[in-house]
């Protein structure tokens, strides 16, 4: 196979996080710019500096990104839009450091975000795929709930995971989220609220789901000779994956496209699992959390629950993990919610956390999942990050 | 195991009445392949004419080699259930009136991994098999089932929104002086309908069958019904219209003749009378009470059964004006169906071949027993199917025309 390139000279900056609302009146394009104002201004650079544009939303239609540019007066000169769900943060990543790279751009915005009306989710998910249409939809669940509850079901019968297990995470989560001003959830969840919760889908409890919201997140990708010239405290990437439709013959989904790319992973970045920090994973739901842990390498394929017995996960625990809450404990919004580990690690690598801050934080692991098409998550995707020094 | 479903309770008249909400009923055209193939009772799923590779959920291009050619066929039904979960919450309507809700993810023998809706008396982590039935949106989906029938699987809630089982329904059959209407009534009453009206368009005229026939069965109540009057029909919707649950129109009008071999257009008045503005007159009486009373308690409203003819769809030439009154009522009928698509009302369909009666005198065998027929509909119904070929000679003629609707009209012809 061909050696891939490094990302030398490329920097990630500017963290930035429209507070989200429970719902909004206004669309997507008002989340959608306000995260790019909020880049401007943390940069401390013009609009007309930023010259090229990374989009992701599921309710920006009818527009695409091609709109949005026009609606917000841009005229950048690279312009991608991509519809990777929870994968969308690191994919944007992806192609954005290639293109400064590259010389394509110099300084990409990358915003995710979406609004949340009363309505918006069962339009967005009852149109969101034509597998979804034909073969998940009328079935009744109206919404992704119960494909994850089939994935749990499998995965508890299978490895023994345990209702307990999954609440320790969420009830982690939920102490980060406690330090954490933008988490929508505000008040401490109990292993005994957790478990006491009422059902959803059984498996899948209330404190299992994510609660969808409106939202943007925001980054900036550029050269580090840029960043540091600009003063920006940056991050810098040491290898990228993604993959999608891993494993199409599995009967169900048990592991996710990063147990094809790991090792790859690591190699490209030279680091071991070791190595990290800490981890912000894509966690619509518990499970997703446990199958990112066995295929990041961090334990073996079906050990997810006796690791989540040995951890703490809590931003000053063993194994920092979701420091920001995660979607679980601050809101998923919608595509926003692909990009928030992302833009959470951002801020732990630059030492802006703030109060959910990880002490000398240097390795940071972000993964991405998105995209529950038919009976699976499609999209996977993952980072490793470490502090920039100019 | 499922509990029998018990006999509803009487219906409080005070009491709001449940309006009909529809499952999700989007598809993508090619999806619609399982609704013809659930329209009949049939198990098929495109398989790749190249590599034979089954497809699920349904596609353009074969998901393992990008071939074009994909075909419909029946593929092998069993399975194993890998995952379930019961729906205790949906966003959904529909649904959300109906949980809880048990779906399940299915590995099937045949490749694909499926989601179904799963039967209770399905194990978890066992083996199951997959059947396509049509909901109450008329689209397909597929049903998770035992291996092997269970004792009252089909009183299931789940199944219960599938099908249009007769058990604890009132029905009207329209003609119970011809022997097809007794022997649907008889049908329906063994698989435990509450009440049959059998409709009699003679009540002037004596008939000791048809009175022992009423006789027989408490639950047998006689009406007088014309469909060839509209106060007759009225006049029945207005005392009974609120009861029928299912109704079978068994009203006919069986005429030898064709066109140019009569010297006036009597006969096919009459035909087109009987046949086609019958049926709208039922319609139009019975309908909108039946699709009001779409989700009205576990006996709710729910099947419209039209008994047409194979030769509505084939013309006999030696009853052509019978002929066209039954391929006139099937087209009647699919606009009725379109209407009542919002209520979720089944019209079902039924095109048997000559039934041995004394209008098919001189027909040669295979005929078809009118019992044989009046247990075909009720299967049908229990089944929730809304095309039904009954007999040898219907299912032959159906086969002939899709290989040769040329040689079919030379061959009735001759």
């Amino acid at each position: 196979m061909t050696r891939r390139l490094s990302y030398e000279g490329v920097a990630v900056a500017v963290p930035v996080t429209v507070p989200y609302e429970r719902y909004s009146t206004h669309s997507a394009h008002w989340w959608l710019g306000r995260a790019l104002a909020g880049l401007i201004r943390g940069a401390g650079i013009a609009k007309a500096d930023i010259d090229g544009v990374c989009v992701s939303s599921f309710t920006l239609g009818p527009d695409t990104a091609v709109g949005l540019m026009q609606h917000l007066g841009m005229t950048p000169r690279w312009l991608d839009h991509i519809p990777m769900g929870g994968a969308s943060g690191v994919v944007a990543l992806r192609r954005a450091a290639r293109a400064v790279q590259a010389g394509d751009a110099e300084v990409i915005a990358c915003i995710a975000g979406d609004t949340n009306q009363v309505d918006s989710f069962r339009n967005t998910v009852s149109q969101f795929s034509r597998f979804a249409q034909d073969a998940v939809y009328p079935y009744g669940a109206g919404g992704p709930n119960a494909s994850f509850a089939l994935l749990t079901d499998y995965y508890m019968k299978q490895y023994g995971a345990t209702r307990e297990d999954f609440g320790k995470l969420c009830v982690a989560q939920r102490d980060n989220a406690m330090r954490n001003p933008h988490a929508l959830m505000k008040k401490p969840l109990t292993l005994a609220q957790y478990l006491d919760a009422r059902p959803i889908t059984d498996p899948i409890h209330l404190f299992d789901c994510v609660m969808p919201c409106a939202g943007a997140e925001g980054y900036l990708v550029m050269s580090d000779e840029r960043a540091a010239a600009l003063g920006l405290p940056f991050a810098r990437i040491r290898s990228t994956i993604e993959r999608h439709n891993a494993f199409p013959e599995d009967p169900i989904q048990f592991r996710g496209g990063w147990a094809m790319d790991r090792d790859a992973l690591y190699e490209h970045a030279g680091l071991a699992p070791a190595d990290v920090d800490f981890v912000e994973t894509y966690d619509d739901y518990p499970v997703i959390n446990m199958l990112q842990f066995e295929d990041l390498g961090f334990c073996r394929k079906g050990e997810a629950p006796a690791f989540v017995r040995e951890h703490r996960f809590t931003i000053d625990g063993s194994f920092p993990f979701n420091t920001s809450g995660g979607q679980l404990s601050v809101g998923q919004a919608g595509a926003a919610g692909g990009y928030l580990g992302f833009v959470q690690a951002l801020r732990q690598l630059t030492h802006g956390a703030g109060d959910t801050q990880v002490k000398d934080a240097r390795v940071g692991l972000v993964s991405g999942f998105g995209m529950i098409n038919y009976d699976r998550g499609l999209c996977s995707g993952a980072a490793l990050l470490e502090r920039g020094t100019p | 195991m499922t509990a029998p479903l018990g006999k509803p309770k009487k219906k409080d008249p005070v009491a709001r009445t449940r309006l009909p909400t529809l499952p999700p009923a989007s598809r993508s055209r090619t999806a619609l392949g399982l609704a013809r193939a659930a329209a009949e009772g049939r198990f098929e799923m495109q398989v790749c004419a190249d590599c034979e590779a089954v497809q699920y959920p349904p596609r353009e291009v074969c998901g393992d080699c990008l071939s074009e050619r994909l075909d419909w066929r029946p593929v092998a039904d069993g399975g194993h259930l890998v995952a379930t979960t019961t729906l205790r919450h949906s966003n959904d309507l529909y649904f959300r009136e109906r949980l809880p809700w048990r779906v399940g993810t299915v590995r099937m023998d045949a490749g694909p991994s499926v989601v179904a809706h799963v039967h209770e008396d399905c194990a978890d982590d066992g083996r199951v098999r997959l059947a396509l039935r049509l909901d109450r949106s008329g689209q397909a989906v597929l049903h998770a089932l035992p291996p092997e029938d269970t004792p009252n699987m089909n009183d299931s809630p789940q199944l219960r929104a599938s099908h249009c089982d007769p058990k604890h329904r009132r029905a009207l059959v329209t003609d119970g002086r011809c022997a097809l209407g007794r022997a649907l009534a008889k049908a329906l009453l063994d698989a435990g309908a509450a009440t049959v009206f059998v409709g009699d368009p003679t009540t002037w005229k004596a008939d000791a069958a048809f009175d022992a026939f009423v006789a027989s069965d408490p639950r047998i109540e006689p009406v007088a019904l014309d469909v060839t009057d509209t106060d007759s029909v009225d006049r029945l919707a207005a005392s009974v219209g609120g009861k029928v649950e299912i109704l079978v129109n068994t009203a006919d009008h069986p005429r030898d003749g064709g066109v140019m071999t009569r010297r006036d257009v009597g006969v096919a008045r009459d035909a087109l009378d009987v046949n086609v503005l019958g049926l709208m007159r039922l319609a139009q009486a019975f309908g909108p009470a039946m699709g009001a009373r779409a989700a009205d308690g576990d006996n709710h409203a729910v099947a419209w059964v039209n008994v047409l003819s194979i030769h509505a769809v084939a013309t006999l030439p030696g009853r052509g004006a019978w002929s066209a009154s039954k391929a006139a009522a099937l087209s009647l009928a699919q606009t009725l169906r379109a209407e009542f698509r919002a209520s979720g009302i089944r019209v079902l369909n039924v095109f048997p071949g000559p039934i041995d009666d004394e209008w098919e005198q001189l027909t040669p065998p295979p005929k078809l027993a009118p019992s044989a027929v009046a247990k075909a509909i009720v299967r049908a119904l229990q089944e929730g199917v809304e095309d039904l070929y009954v007999g040898e000679v219907a299912e032959e003629l159906r086969a002939r025309l899709r290989e040769n609707h040329k040689a079919v009209e030379r061959e009735l012809g001759g």
